[in-house]
């Protein structure tokens, strides 16, 4: 019998409904090969992101969040496990997401304007379609007089935004953000943060996004998942009780601060493992 | 445009003043004429021999253009064949490289048997040697795509044929413009040697017919059209590189 992957699920309000994750995984486990010997890199790695549901990843670098992604991305195969969207099986497909990287990887050689439209053309959709939603969103991100600039013309801060909407205007539901900040010094970064959480509030897009900062997982996120070190697997799953829309005050809430230790610590502990191994 | 001035004029400078001392010594030593003549004897005989001379620059125009052409086409094709078959680049790209070792002049008279006078030997001449930086460019070129954005294409779901036209190709624009320009200053002087061997019209035909006369003169003549060319080549690519990659601040500076 295949399990089935629509299941009655609470959602944040605490309301059942029977509709199927944006994204299931289920007991993935992959090793790379290296120098004739396994690296086990995800070990039995199962997580869900309901529909309209913002979920972080947290673990220590190196932990396998990002090949997760290229998983779930079709890209990479993993050794067993399933990985389900909208209750169909799609495990090793690929184009079911709209995707950032870690590095924005914008194409140098098309303006802003024609790099926030790539993954809409990718799809089909005719470009002066595209164009026309796109010109919305650049100015409503603070990008707009760019419209016409290549990348190299650009902050980090706003390249990062420009490759956000790229993967905002893909018309994939489940966005799969891979540290998008962690490239930026700590004040654009925060600057950021606030940026996205009144972007997502606004639209709420089923969100998969992988960081290392504590204070970004609990301020955006419904539920975290924190990661062991290698090989990654679930080490605990916390619902962030705070209501939406969210206002950044909630940082200094005595809820958000115990939150924050515990998971600093447990994340320590992972990073302090991970030494030892080395 | 004053920055344009700034770089100009000290290699103007430098030309003029070789050509003087050129001018000086021919009558200072009393160079005999079919030895060296001097500039000033050149440029007379440029205005009385100009209307041959433009016939003959003419054809020779239009082979060039017609073989680098089909030269670059060549070069192009095969790169795009063997990047998107990765068995056949493996079983090829050595003798590719190989290819080049055999020098085109020493080709050259054996095209002639094999296709006649006509323009089919030179054309192949040309494409000989046109067609292998320009392959070789444009392959390296696709090779260096950025793994970061060449994932990023692959997780979005785009096909191979969409990886190609929308990151490696405008990718290696770059690398397929240098490669094309070697191709165009090649191809001058492909044109240049497929004349020599067998041809009754051209530059490099007209320059073998003065010098078995010893009108050393024409045949300097000769050799500064065949520089201006192949500079003219050389810019107009120059130029469309300028239009086309003109996203590349790397460039620029
Ligand atoms: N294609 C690959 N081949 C071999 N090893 C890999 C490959 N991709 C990732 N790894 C290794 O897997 C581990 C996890 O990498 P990654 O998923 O990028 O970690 P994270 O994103 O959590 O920092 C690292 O040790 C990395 O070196
Ligand atoms: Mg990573």
């Amino acid at each position: 019998m295949l399990e089935s992957p629509i299941q009655q699920y609470p959602n944040i309000r605490g309301e059942v409904t029977s509709v199927a994750p944006a994204l299931k995984v289920t007991d993935i486990h992959k090793s790379f090969n290296r120098r004739q010997q396994g690296l086990p890199v995800l070990k039995g790695v199962s997580l869900t992101v309901e529909q309209g549901e913002f979920v972080s990843i947290v673990g220590p670098s190196g932990c396998g969040k990002s090949t997760l992604f290229h998983i779930v991305g079709g890209l990479v195969q993993p050794d067993s496990g399933k990985v389900w969207m909208n209750g169909h099986e799609v495990t090793g497909e690929r184009g079911h997401i709209s995707f950032m990287p870690q590095q924005p990887a914008l194409f140098p050689w098309r303006t802003i304007e024609d790099n926030v439209i790539l993954a809409q053309e990718v799809k089909g959709i005719s470009k002066r379609e595209a164009r026309r939603d796109a010109r919305k969103w650049i100015a409503k991100v603070g990008l707009s007089g760019f419209e016409e600039a290549y990348p190299h013309m650009l902050s980090g801060g706003m390249q990062q935004r420009a490759s956000f909407l790229r993967a905002l205007l893909s018309p994939e539901e489940l966005m799969c953000l891979d540290e998008p900040f962690s490239a930026l010094d700590a004040l654009t970064r925060s600057d950021m943060q606030r940026w996205l959480l009144d972007i997502w509030e606004e639209n709420r897009r089923s969100v998969l996004l992988i960081t290392h900062n504590i204070e970004e997982a609990l301020l955006l996120s419904n539920r975290i998942y924190v990661f062991s070190s290698r090989p990654g697997t679930v080490l605990q799953e916390i619902a962030v009780p705070f209501p939406r829309p969210r206002r950044e005050e909630i940082t200094e809430d005595p809820t958000f601060l115990a939150l924050k230790r515990d998971l600093s610590n447990w994340m320590k502990e992972e990073q302090h493992k991970m030494q030892i191994l080395r | 445009m004053r920055l344009w001035w700034n770089k100009i004029w000290p290699p103007l400078v430098a030309v003029l003043f070789l050509l003087g001392i050129w001018q000086l010594s021919t009558s200072l030593f009393e160079i005999e004429k079919w030895i060296l003549p001097s500039p000033i004897n050149i440029a007379r005989e440029v205005l009385t021999e100009s209307s041959r001379l433009w016939e003959h620059t003419l054809a020779t125009v239009k082979l060039t253009g017609i073989g680098f052409t089909i030269g670059t086409s060549v070069g192009l094709l095969i790169a795009i064949v063997l990047h998107s078959i990765p068995f056949l680049k493996s079983a090829l790209y050595p003798l590719l490289i190989l290819s080049q070792n055999v020098p085109t002049i020493a080709l050259a008279p054996l095209l002639m048997i094999w296709f006649g006078f006509g323009l089919l030997p030179k054309i192949i001449v040309i494409t000989l040697v046109c067609f292998f930086p320009v392959a070789i460019a444009m392959m390296s070129g696709l090779r260096q795509t950025d793994p970061i954005m060449l994932s990023y294409m692959r997780m979005i779901g785009a096909s191979k044929r969409q990886i190609f036209v929308k990151l490696e190709l405008p990718h290696a624009l770059p690398s397929i413009f240098s490669g094309i320009k070697i191709a165009a200053t090649y191809s001058v002087m492909g044109a240049v040697i497929a004349e020599w061997i067998g041809s009754d019209k051209g530059i490099g035909y007209y320059m073998m017919l003065q010098k078995s006369s010893y009108r050393t003169d024409r045949v300097f003549i000769a050799i500064s059209i065949i520089v201006m060319l192949s500079l003219t080549m050389f810019a107009i690519i120059a130029l469309l590189e300028k239009w086309f990659v003109r996203w590349n601040r790397r460039q620029e500076s």
